[in-house]
């Protein structure tokens, strides 16, 4: 039972190291699915090992004993974990439980917020171009999404390289993006050591309509350079110095690595690295449901003693 | 340019963005036969004039008699500035500005050097941007 129980646990850290060669090599559709929906699968598996050991603590409770009609000394005898860490444990669910909750809300609300500002752009179609200076183009999530763009990055834009902008936003509006995000911003907020999935996932969403895009105009290089020319065209504004200091040296973010990305040949699926990330996937899942039936067995087996 | 039919609606927003682009970068008040010279695609005159009522109605261009067309230039309108608030509104907040998908994110110093590498090189094969 222990390994079952500690599994769920650790493995988020395995797909927290996994996720950004993931994201780099496999079709950024297929990426997306398996991150976003891999770190909802580790965040429940943990969440309920998690609680398990909460629960191993409170039946340690004599009262908690008696009202279940279970033998304290059978379930002390045979409690598979220590009271330090079921009271860690304890701790680790409470912080994780207050998270996952003010993300809902927090997220939530800008959703609502977000879907509120979609309707009331002017106009009927699903563009809507304002009157701006600054470079700036984005899809409102909402019913429907909404793309901005701002006259700003129209200007700076060849006419061809506004056709990959505005296949970019749809494809971001038609996939709804933004539940996937938000899917993994949750998992995220349950267990922090899938923030990396999280991150991961915001790349791959992006790449996802990168390739949309590309498919759309048919024409890799095009797409490279209009995101190329409209992320210069966004970096055009003020500068902020400190930022700039703080990220001069480093490893390629992530818009020259999308560049990059167009500019070889589309990602083929490997089945492997598929298979390697679904059975870990299948692993801590199975682990969560062998612990929840192990303690079972194990309150059961109490109650049968105390009976007796 | 593509399907008449189907293709109007989608191609309704590109059209736009191309003819307001010209607009922006023009430093005078165009007339459609101007718009229409300047535009990349090859678009029937009846189409440009009806793309700048469109976007007039929409208060993005504004309009003054001048001949016996109209020239348009671009404004400072107020569902533009409503949107530039929406969009200082969703930055402020960090939900806010992660459930907006932006085209591009943020450069840090090395990233535009990076970028402008990869665009000379991209640029020196075929078709300049």
């Amino acid at each position: 039972m222990p390994l079952a129980l500690y599994l769920p646990l650790a493995l988020p850290l395995v797909a927290g190291l996994a996720a950004r060669p993931l994201a780099e090599r496999l079709p950024p559709k297929l990426a997306t699915w398996l991150l976003a929906g891999g770190a909802l699968v580790l965040a429940a598996a943990s969440t309920a090992a998690l609680g398990l050991l909460v629960l191993t603590a409170v039946i340690r409770i004599p009262l908690v004993d008696a009202a279940g009609g279970m033998s304290g000394p059978v379930v002390r005898r045979l409690d598979p974990a220590s009271l330090p860490v079921a009271l860690v444990a304890a701790v680790l669910l409470a912080a994780a439980l207050v998270a996952a909750g003010l993300a809902v809300w927090r997220r939530g609300w800008a959703l609502v917020a977000a879907g509120r500002e979609a309707r009331r752009l002017p106009g009927r179609r699903q563009v809507v171009i304002v009157q701006d200076p600054a470079a700036d183009a984005y899809t409102l999530p909402g019913w429907p999404c909404r793309v901005v763009v701002t006259s700003g990055m129209l200007v700076a834009l060849s006419h061809a390289e506004r056709r990959v902008l505005l296949a970019h936003e749809r494809a971001h509006a038609a996939g709804l993006h933004y539940l996937f995000g938000t899917a993994s911003r949750l998992a995220a907020a349950l267990n922090p050591l899938l923030r990396p999935v999280a991150g991961a996932v915001g790349y791959t969403l992006e790449r996802w309509a990168d390739e949309s895009a590309a498919a759309a105009t048919g024409d890799r290089p095009l797409a490279a350079r209009a995101l190329a020319h409209a992320a210069l065209a966004s970096a055009g504004g003020p500068l902020r110095p400190s930022v700039m200091a703080l990220h001069a040296i480093g490893s390629p973010g992530p818009v020259p690595r999308r560049m990059a990305a167009l500019l070889r040949p589309p990602p083929r699926p490997r089945m492997l690295l598929v298979s390697a990330a679904a059975l870990l996937l299948a692993v801590a899942g199975a682990s969560a449901l062998v612990a929840a039936s192990d303690m079972h067995g194990l309150l059961e087996y109490a109650q049968a003693a105390w009976a007796s | 340019m593509r399907d008449k039919t189907g293709g109007d609606r989608r191609a309704a927003g590109e059209l736009e963005a191309a003819v307001l682009a010209v607009l922006q970068a023009s430093d005078s008040p165009l007339s459609p036969a101007d718009v229409r010279e300047r535009l990349d695609d090859d678009l029937a005159y009846t189409t440009v004039v009806t793309i700048l009522s469109r976007l007039h109605a929409k208060g993005v261009l504004d309009r003054r008699k001048s001949g016996r067309a109209y020239h348009y230039v671009p404004v400072a309108d107020e569902p533009g500035l409503a949107a530039r608030r929406l969009t200082q509104l969703l930055d402020a907040e960090p939900d806010r500005a992660a459930v907006l998908a932006r085209f591009v994110s943020s450069l840090s110093a090395t990233d535009e050097e990076l970028l402008r590498r990869m665009l000379a090189s991209a640029d020196a094969g075929p078709e300049g941007a």
